[in-house]
């Protein structure tokens, strides 16, 4: 075991974490706050959903649903990002692979911790989802696929670290591959609900995909950005324009998805299509006006797009700053598009009496915790990656 | 590297590509093609071979045998509950589930009165159940002899698809199972042990609820979704669920 280690871990080179106090009591917040997330989980599964939930029959998917489609989309698009270096050889790009491989395997890591508190029984999943494979279940495609995901980005990262790059490219070609059929799977678990009139469509995978790769630009800056901060490391030259790269690739996409959010919108407003136009109606002037405008319009598309078209991908603490905006407003991208998506009853349209028009979730104590706790496991691992692995600096190959 | 830097570099040309590199890079692409087709074509699968797009089926042409249907005659419901009652006590539903329950329209008629029509719902049993294909452990299926959609709630690992899928509010997840649950037409309490109709069917005392098997010609479901002139309906048409429980006014 020591001896498997000491070739991935590095011993030498690389950037050396300043070991403070701060370090120390961050690990242990992380830690503790886990902990709490666990604990809260642990709880629900022993006294039951319906009493510590907030997700009810008509609304059977809460927050965690939420965070679990931000984590997974947050990792498809690190590995989306981490692989335009190293998988297709754009040598601009190979400073922040390391780091994006590792983050890609701590995102999704973190995703498995909060899905595993949501479903009811996952310690039936590992049986179930081999003697019940069902080739029709979008979300049975989405869980394998991304369990494969997990596996070729361990083996790439570990083959990495071995400087072993011709493996870890086809590794990383094999984790690209599987990451985007489950993520466009993850889209199709939405998008193929007739049910449900504003996920159903082509609109879901194609959009998921698209705001994953845009998502793994702002996560990349960010969280490069605060390690270097963090332990007072000097950013190479080759790490600037990495970022500047990264940072105009993430523009790119975010005006793409911009232009997606407008059309989604225009078209659920135009001719009124049932069930949609109440859904879409809730986010431009209703209950969710707020989370739609200022969560993923301003902070997610908009503040963002401005901040890195206006310093040219070039001011480190700006693109942070972008970074910080993004990951905020993704986070609301997926809670609006997770709730609002049910928020719509079933026999809507029909003059109903004592039915409500619209249904409501408030996430309680315990779906939040458990939120809290995956968020803080993430963080857990990355402080650890960039000690263990010293600042995942790229040798030159 | 910059686009100027791109432009200022020698055209390497198609023709220095070898063969072989051709052919792998084709081979890749058609790997690639391969995977992705694979797994389009499997989501595309029906959950059943022989599945009857209409409405209501041809004679001769329903998908199961028996094929059990309910048909509901709305206007005679008068909300009294005891078809509620009577599946909670035979089906053991807790007190926040149901597996059936009735809803309520109001319209203003002519003369400026209101008119109130109640609508009783449960699990239309769909011919093309969105809440099957959803399933990723086939913990729910249509059943191959009766096409009734059951449960096997030792399978269920409560991701709750089946419940957002459900375009009819049908299902809910049941504490004491661990499972979802869902009306089975009784099949579980009754039908399986040889009661030939449902315990909601039996109860109504306003034969609102008429329980059969569609594909016996001689059965009253089929008659009445056979007579004449009569208007058959069922709920969101639209999501093409096909369901088999219809509604009529006869």
């Amino acid at each position: 075991m020591n001896k498997l280690l000491a070739g991935v871990l590095p011993q030498e080179g690389g950037l050396e974490a300043s070991v403070s106090g701060k370090y120390t009591a961050a690990i242990g917040l992380c830690g503790l706050l886990t902990l709490v997330g666990v604990a809260a989980g642990i709880h629900s599964l022993y006294a039951g959903h319906e009493h510590t939930f907030g997700v009810s029959r008509e609304v059977p998917w809460g927050v965690l649903i939420a965070a679990y489609v931000f984590f997974v989309v947050t990792s498809t698009g690190l590995c989306i990002v981490s692989s335009i270096g190293h998988v297709f050889g754009f040598k601009n790009f190979n400073p922040i692979a390391k780091r994006a491989v590792f983050m890609s395997i701590a995102t999704i890591v973190a995703g498995f911790l909060v899905i595993a508190f949501e479903i009811e029984n996952s310690w039936r999943m590992p049986v179930g989802n081999v003697i019940g494979a069902n080739a029709t279940s979008n979300i049975w495609w989405m869980g394998t696929l991304y369990g494969a995901y997990l596996f070729f980005m361990l083996i790439e990262f570990v083959m990495l670290q071995k400087n072993d790059h011709k493996t870890a490219t086809a590794f990383g070609l094999a984790g690209l591959l599987t990451g985007v059929a489950a993520h466009s799977n993850l889209g199709a678990v939405f998008g193929l609900l007739n049910a449900r009139e504003f996920w159903h469509g082509p609109y879901m995978p194609i959009y998921f995909i698209t705001s994953a790769a845009m998502s793994g630009c702002v996560a990349i800056i960010f969280f490069t950005y605060i390690a270097y901060r963090a332990n007072n490391w000097k950013m190479s030259s080759e790490m600037e324009k990495a970022m500047e790269g990264v940072a105009k690739v993430g523009a790119l996409m975010m005006a793409v998805i911009i232009f997606f959010t407008c059309w989604k919108m225009i078209s659920g407003i135009s001719g009124h299509p049932p069930g949609k136009y109440e859904a879409i109606m809730t986010l431009l002037s209703g209950k969710y006006a707020l989370n739609f405008w200022g969560g993923e319009v301003m902070l997610g598309m908009v503040i963002p797009f401005v901040i890195i078209l206006a310093v040219r991908g070039k001011s480190m603490p700006m693109l942070f700053a972008a970074s910080l905006a993004g990951m905020i407003g993704i986070y609301f991208m997926r809670y609006d598009l997770v709730i609002v998506g049910q928020l719509v009853p079933h026999y809507h349209g029909m003059g109903l009496v004592d039915y409500p028009e619209l249904l409501s979730y408030t996430p309680s104590l315990h779906e939040n915790l458990v939120v809290v706790g995956g968020v803080a496991f993430c963080v857990m691992l990355f402080l650890m990656g960039e000690k263990l692995f010293r600042g995942h600096v790229a040798e030159d190959h | 590297m910059r686009i100027n830097d791109l432009e200022k570099l020698e055209n390497e040309g198609l023709e220095r590509l070898t063969s072989l590199e051709r052919r792998r890079f084709l081979q890749l692409g058609l790997a690639v093609t391969g995977v992705y087709l694979g797994g389009t074509i499997l989501s595309l699968t029906p959950v059943a071979e022989v599945q009857a797009a209409e409405l209501v089926p041809e004679v001769g042409q329903y998908p199961y045998s028996p094929h059990y249907a309910m048909v509901i005659r709305e206007k005679f419901c008068i909300d009294c509950e005891r078809c509620m009652e009577a599946c909670v006590k035979t089906n053991d539903v807790p007190v926040y589930g149901f597996r059936t329950t009735i809803l309520e329209r109001r319209r203003t008629v002519a003369g400026g009165a209101h008119e109130t029509i109640f609508m009783p719902v449960l699990c239309n049993q769909c011919n093309r159940p969105p809440c099957v294909r959803v399933c990723p452990t086939t913990a729910t299926w249509k059943d191959k002899k009766t096409g009734i959609v059951v449960m096997k709630p030792s399978r269920c690992i409560g991701c709750k698809t089946c419940m957002t899928a459900c375009p009819y509010n049908a299902r809910y997840f049941k504490e004491e199972n661990r499972a979802v649950d869902k009306c089975d037409f009784c099949w579980e309490s009754r039908l399986s042990k040889g009661e030939k109709t449902t315990a909601c069917a039996e109860a109504c005392p306003a034969d609102v609820r008429v329980f059969g098997d569609l594909a016996d010609t001689k059965s009253r479901v089929f008659e009445l979704l056979h007579t004449p002139e009569t208007i058959i309906w069922v709920l969101r048409p639209e999501v093409g669920a096909l369901p088999n429980v219809y509604y009529v006014n006869v």
